[in-house]
């Protein structure tokens, strides 16, 4: 029965839309409902789905595999660099605690010290798969429990790559490498111990090379052809490579993937990237999600039921009780305290991976991998009930809220504007609202004036706006303004009434190139319209700015303030010498002229400049009188 | 109840610490309409039908503002130059004002001693607050005595939350039209007895 492909795609796919609903009418996450997916149609339950658990895994890895791809794009080295403390300081103090804690247990039940340690390097892992999608189906991204618990699952990923560089220094080696029962053959097999440590460092550092000096040039070529299949291409290609490249060394291909992530976080690709993926990794991870239901195995738990639960219920106090200790540390408040401790309390996918990995090194016992494999299940199925019952029980009489008011200040900064089309009418947006400190998300398809703002510091991406993923990829649907500055009023048109009816709640304002164009936009009901000129360009940001409270009296000042000084500036740019030859030396041009401008509106600070009715300064210099 | 139209009018709203904590306090009282005045017509293109519309609909106006250079800021003057039009407010005809309250809510830089005949200034607030006296006057409204927040340059922030109470009391007196005390006894609102119990 289980002989045909097909077969079982329809029973995975059916077990999981089944489960999958009846989870989330239940109010449960969707992890959930995946898991008891896997353990309904596995081996042991339904018997859908052969014995081939290892199998089903293997392919089912690579969800895993994609979500540590886009973990990885979400990593800017900028942001890890401002994140280093919390992710090195959480992260650090929960994996030497839990390390730490957990040997000593093992010891305890009566392991050799270097199944202990493995087992506890396994231990202090958790699932990022399950925690990350937790966190994002409920939004909680952004608060000091998703922030702490990113950068522990971060620190975790981080340091898998020292811990199965490290394994191999455990093998014993009075065992003769002939009689390793490894499945599958690797490159690395046959180097000594030394080495093999040296090549797993070294295929991380070629990854992160080839990334910046290989892949990103080729995108920009994939990307100029126009043709969009290519870039989904491109992008499934970079994440089969980098697995394939990994297994071949023996490592994880997570991990690539996830080194590839970070390589290409930095470039303009990452938002076209990720919504790409983004399709492909949900169903794909939902079915490793089922993989894990399906590879509990029942019989492991039947032969020894005290083993299997007591290391389940010891890991699982254990795990809860570093991170509460980690949370304490860094001073959450109670609730998140709470939330954090409870998300992130199981094993996760990297212990399927290293435990196997010192299986194959001989490290592990047959049946000491069966425990430890069924433990690691089993924390992933139990620790979302008990997130549950704590969301359920617990926090609401805890629960404390976030104080709403914010000065005004925050007020811009909480706001999220995404700007599309950088052209003329744009870049004056852009300018006026990075002169008021507002930062706008910008997206633009001219692939070399994204590399230029960038190169300037702003957020830009490359792609076409009008596809709903790649505006979602760039945060629409927590934005409160989407401005819409491209030339073209069809593109506008389909960019508009896509977003109007997906999200209402976003705020339209639109540049209309002709009163045609206008009449169009009404007929929609799109209210907030500027036919162009350098004037409307201004009307609309500080509209934009108006609506993050700005006075609107201050922003009339702001922008004849600006209009003179651009004014100015074109004269003075005028009298350089301009050259008309070919239309890629004109564009080059022209870009030179925006960056000096942006320059220029730095270093003058237009915003500073309107100090009349200033009641402070005089208050100050009465003080300083004083004194 | 007599409704109120508070008239406000600040260049930097956003800069003026006194005026956002009486402004904070008052604005959004039911039977209040709170008008700013630079946030309405940043570009001081008045819109003179919807502004006398307003006006109409009120019993007593308010004309919120600081004292700048002995007057109001430059956008309050150019609404009563444009809004208080010949035919409509004053002249023969024009009656849309007669016995509706005007009353100058007002904050200064310098203290009440620099406003006086010895003081920096040489004359009391009142005697610069002539031409509204005087404009209330021409249009048959009735001209209350000022409140003011006077000395905003050293005041602190709790001294300016007790204005701010006065002025949500007085604002309750006006609704309930209480009558205040005699217009030529009293130089200041502030100094009516029911706002100092």
């Amino acid at each position: 029965m289980t002989g045909s492909i097909l077969f079982e795609a329809i029973v995975f796919l059916l077990g999981a839309i089944i489960c999958v609903s009846i989870a989330k009418r239940l109010g449960l996450s969707s992890v959930l409902g995946y898991l008891l997916a896997g353990v309904l149609i596995g081996p042991y339950v339904l018997g859908f789905i052969g014995n081939e658990g290892e199998d089903i895994l293997h392919f089912a890895e690579f969800g895993v595999v994609m979500m540590l791809f886009l973990i990885g794009l979400e990593i800017e080295p900028k942001n890890f660099w401002k994140m280093r403390k919390t992710i090195v300081g959480m992260g650090g103090i929960q994996v030497a605690g839990t390390m730490l804690l957990s040997y000593f247990l093992f010891i305890l039940f009566d392991f050799d010290w270097k199944v202990a340690l493995t087992f506890s390097m396994a231990v202090a892992l958790s699932s990022t798969a399950i925690a990350l999608q937790t966190i994002k189906e409920k939004g909680l991204l952004n608060t000091n429990f998703g922030a702490s618990s990113f950068s522990i699952l971060l620190f975790q990923d981080i340091v898998v790559i020292f811990m199965l560089g490290a394994l191999p220094l455990l093998v014993n080696t009075d065992i003769p490498a002939e009689e390793s029962h490894s499945e599958h053959a690797n490159l690395l097999q046959n180097l000594p111990l030394g080495l093999q440590t040296l090549a797993i460092l070294g295929s991380v550092v070629t990854i992160i090379i080839t990334g910046r000096y290989l892949i990103v040039p080729l995108l920009r070529k994939v990307a100029k052809t126009g043709v969009r299949e290519l870039l989904i291409a491109a992008a499934l290609l970079i994440v089969f490579s980098i697995s394939f490249l990994m297994e071949l060394v023996g490592l994880s291909p997570a991990l690539g993937a996830f080194l590839g992530g970070v390589v290409l976080s930095n470039s303009e690709f990452k938002h076209e990237l990720e919504s790409t993926l983004e399709p492909f990794k949900n169903l794909l991870l939902g079915l490793f999600f089922m993989a894990v239901g399906a590879s509990i195995n029942f019989i492991v738990i039947a032969k020894s039921p005290l083993t299997v639960g007591g290391i389940l219920v010891a890991v699982i106090v254990l795990k809860a009780l570093v991170l509460f200790i980690t949370g304490s540390f860094f001073k959450l408040k109670l609730n998140q305290k709470l939330l954090l401790t409870f998300s992130l309390a199981q094993i996760g996918e990297f212990a399927f991976v290293l435990l196997s990995f010192a299986f194959s090194l001989n490290i592990l016992e047959q049946d000491q991998l069966d425990i430890m494999l069924v433990v690691t299940a089993l924390t992933m199925t139990v620790t979302p009930i008990i997130g549950i019952i704590n969301e359920r029980l617990l926090l609401p009489r805890l629960g404390t809220r976030e104080s709403i008011k914010r000065p005004m200040d925050h007020i811009a900064r909480s706001q999220k504007v995404i700007l599309v089309g950088f052209g003329h009418f744009g870049s004056t947006i852009g300018r006026f609202l990075r002169t008021h400190g507002v930062e706008a998300t910008i997206l633009d398809h001219d692939s070399n004036r994204v590399d230029f703002l960038r190169k300037m510091g702003f957020e830009v991406y490359y792609g076409d706006a009008t596809r709903m993923d790649l505006l979602e990829s760039a945060g629409i649907s927590e934005a409160n303004i989407l401005i819409c500055a491209m030339d073209n009023p069809e593109v506008i048109k389909q960019l508009a009434k896509t977003v109007k009816s997906k999200y209402p709640k976003v705020k339209l304002m639109v540049r209309a190139r002709d009163r045609y164009a206008a009449y169009e936009f009404l007929n929609l009901e799109i209210d907030h319209i500027y036919r162009e000129s350098l004037e409307t360009s201004l009307k609309l940001a500080s509209e934009v700015l108006s609506q993050m409270g700005f006075r609107r009296y201050t922003l009339q000042r702001q922008i004849q303030n600006f209009i003179k000084y651009d004014e100015d500036s074109i004269r003075r740019l005028a009298k350089e010498k301009i050259g008309d030859e070919n239309y890629i030396f004109k564009a080059r041009k022209e870009l030179e002229q925006q960056e000096k401008l942006l320059e220029q509106d730095f270093k003058r600070g237009v915003v500073e400049f309107d100090t009349h009715w200033d009641g402070e300064q005089i208050r100050t210099a009465l003080e300083e009188n004083q004194n | 109840m007599k409704n109120i139209l508070v008239l406000f009018s600040h260049p930097k709203f956003e800069k003026s610490r006194a005026n956002s904590i009486l402004a904070d306090k008052i604005k959004d009282k039911v039977g209040v309409t709170f008008h700013d005045l630079y946030e309405c017509y940043p570009d001081f293109h008045i819109d003179v039908d919807a502004e006398k519309a307003l006006v109409e609909s009120h019993d007593i106006i308010i004309f919120h503002h600081p004292f700048y250079w002995y007057s109001c800021p430059p956008l309050m003057k150019q609404w009563i130059d444009m809004v208080l039009e010949f035919g409509w407010a004053y002249g023969p005809s024009g009656n849309a004002l007669l016995e509706k309250k005007w009353l100058n809510v007002i904050t200064t830089g310098g203290s009440k001693a620099m406003y006086c005949e010895n003081g920096i200034n040489c004359y009391a607030i009142n005697d610069f607050l002539r031409p509204f006296q005087q404009t209330a006057n021409l249009c048959g409204m009735r001209y209350l005595p000022p409140f003011a927040v006077m000395g905003t340059h050293k005041i602190e922030d709790e001294k300016l939350h007790t204005y701010a109470d006065q002025y949500d009391k007085l604002i309750d007196l006006l609704m309930d039209d209480v009558v205040v005390a005699e217009v030529s006894t009293i130089s200041f609102l502030n100094d009516i007895p029911q706002l100092n119990t």
